[in-house]
């Protein structure tokens, strides 16, 4: 039953995602494109959204990604099977911190996840990119050398702490500027 | 100390609904919301829920809302808090779906993401590079960083698992170097 099936994929997203932000995309991209429920292109173009729309990245997509696969229903059950997890564990956590916090497991398996999800970003970011730059097999044609144009702009401008949202909207205006011009 | 849940949940819907970019982004707005202006949580108790929140699972708004109604007004508190801080989210994203899947086959509307996608590529590399930086400097972690990527990308190994394998080296490593010193 895909109600179930979304809860549960969710559940399991939000119990081993350490760390915010991008931390759970390799997590999501694995899940997402392993049921088929959404392309890897279209969860780039989620990531978008996602960075010009209030609220947690993972909220954010498991709303959507049940939105898109079962409607109202299913975007209810993966969001509650993201925020679950986190939930309980915190519940159970809160009751003694001060061991939690001091506890040599805990910040021992820290040390050990912190490296890893770095890893696995960088993992989802090449398969990711080679869905975005060569969507078509290795193509070297005018569309990827817009979009490495893009990148490669972006990039710099991302590490000079402009803000995300300026850069999705010069990213599109360039996208829809080199659309039009080159006739893509 | 006993707060209101309604309080909390109005007070975690304006914080998820004034965030963007999630994560860390939610923590001056919890700062000034929960802690100098209602007085729910002190400033350490804040610096508590952001280290507890960096080691449990899930996203960092979701634990904080949950740990501090957890400890302002017990269980309903936390349902409220988190309720609250999930909600617009949800809500947005729900009404935007819709917006989404009819403007998504439009010339223009193609050509914009054709863009952005590139963009994010760029967005997503930003965000790894402060990520490692944040890491220790060692031989352990850039030897777990390049085992995660090769197992993942190239051995097409579940991220559940390399998680899974990377907490427990990182338990034994502390271990044995207690053993040691």
């Amino acid at each position: 039953m895909i109600f179930f099936e979304l809860f549960l994929t969710f559940f399991r997203i939000g119990a081993f995602t350490f760390g915010g932000g991008y931390a759970m995309l390799p997590l999501v991209q694995e899940e997402v494109l392993g049921h088929g429920w959404m392309a890897a292109e279209d969860i780039v173009d989620f990531i978008a959204v996602s960075e010009s729309t209030p609220g947690p990245f993972a909220v954010n997509m498991a709303t959507y990604v049940g939105m898109v696969t079962a409607g109202f229903g299913g975007a209810a059950c993966a969001t509650l099977g993201v925020v679950l997890p986190s939930f309980l564990v915190i519940l159970i956590v809160a009751k003694f911190y001060e061991r939690f916090r001091k506890s040599e497991l805990v910040s021992g398996a820290m040390s050990g996840l912190r490296p890893c999800v770095a890893g696995l970003i960088a993992a989802a970011l090449v398969s990711l990119g080679r869905s975005v730059l060569f969507p078509a097999g290795f193509l070297f044609d005018a569309r990827f050398f817009v979009s490495a144009g893009v990148f490669i702009l972006i990039a710099l401008l991302a590490f000079r702490k402009v803000h995300p949202i300026l850069l999705i909207l010069l990213s599109a205006a360039i996208g829809i500027a080199a659309g039009y011009l080159l006739g893509l | 100390m006993s707060v209101s849940p309604l309080s909390l949940f109005l007070t975690f819907a304006k914080i998820g609904l004034f965030t963007f970019g999630g994560g860390y982004a939610m923590i001056p707005l919890i700062q000034r919301e929960a802690a100098e202006k209602k007085g729910w949580v002190t400033q350490e108790d804040l610096l508590d829920v952001v280290a507890i929140a960096e080691s449990t699972p899930g996203p960092i708004a979701i634990n904080a809302a949950t740990f501090i109604g957890r400890k302002t007004a017990g269980v309903p508190g936390a349902v409220c808090a988190t309720l609250g801080v999930v909600l617009p989210s949800f809500a947005i994203i729900t009404a935007l779906s819709f917006a989404l899947q009819a403007f998504s086959g439009l010339k223009p509307v193609q050509y914009a993401f054709f863009g952005i996608r590139a963009g994010v590529m760029a967005l997503i590399l930003r965000a790894l590079w402060t990520l490692f930086r944040a890491c220790d400097r060692n031989a352990f972690t850039f030897a777990l960083m390049a085992a995660a990527f090769i197992l993942v990308c190239v051995l097409k190994l579940s991220s559940i698992l390399v998680i899974v394998i990377c907490a427990v080296l990182g338990i034994v490593r502390a271990q044995t170097r207690k053993v040691k010193t």
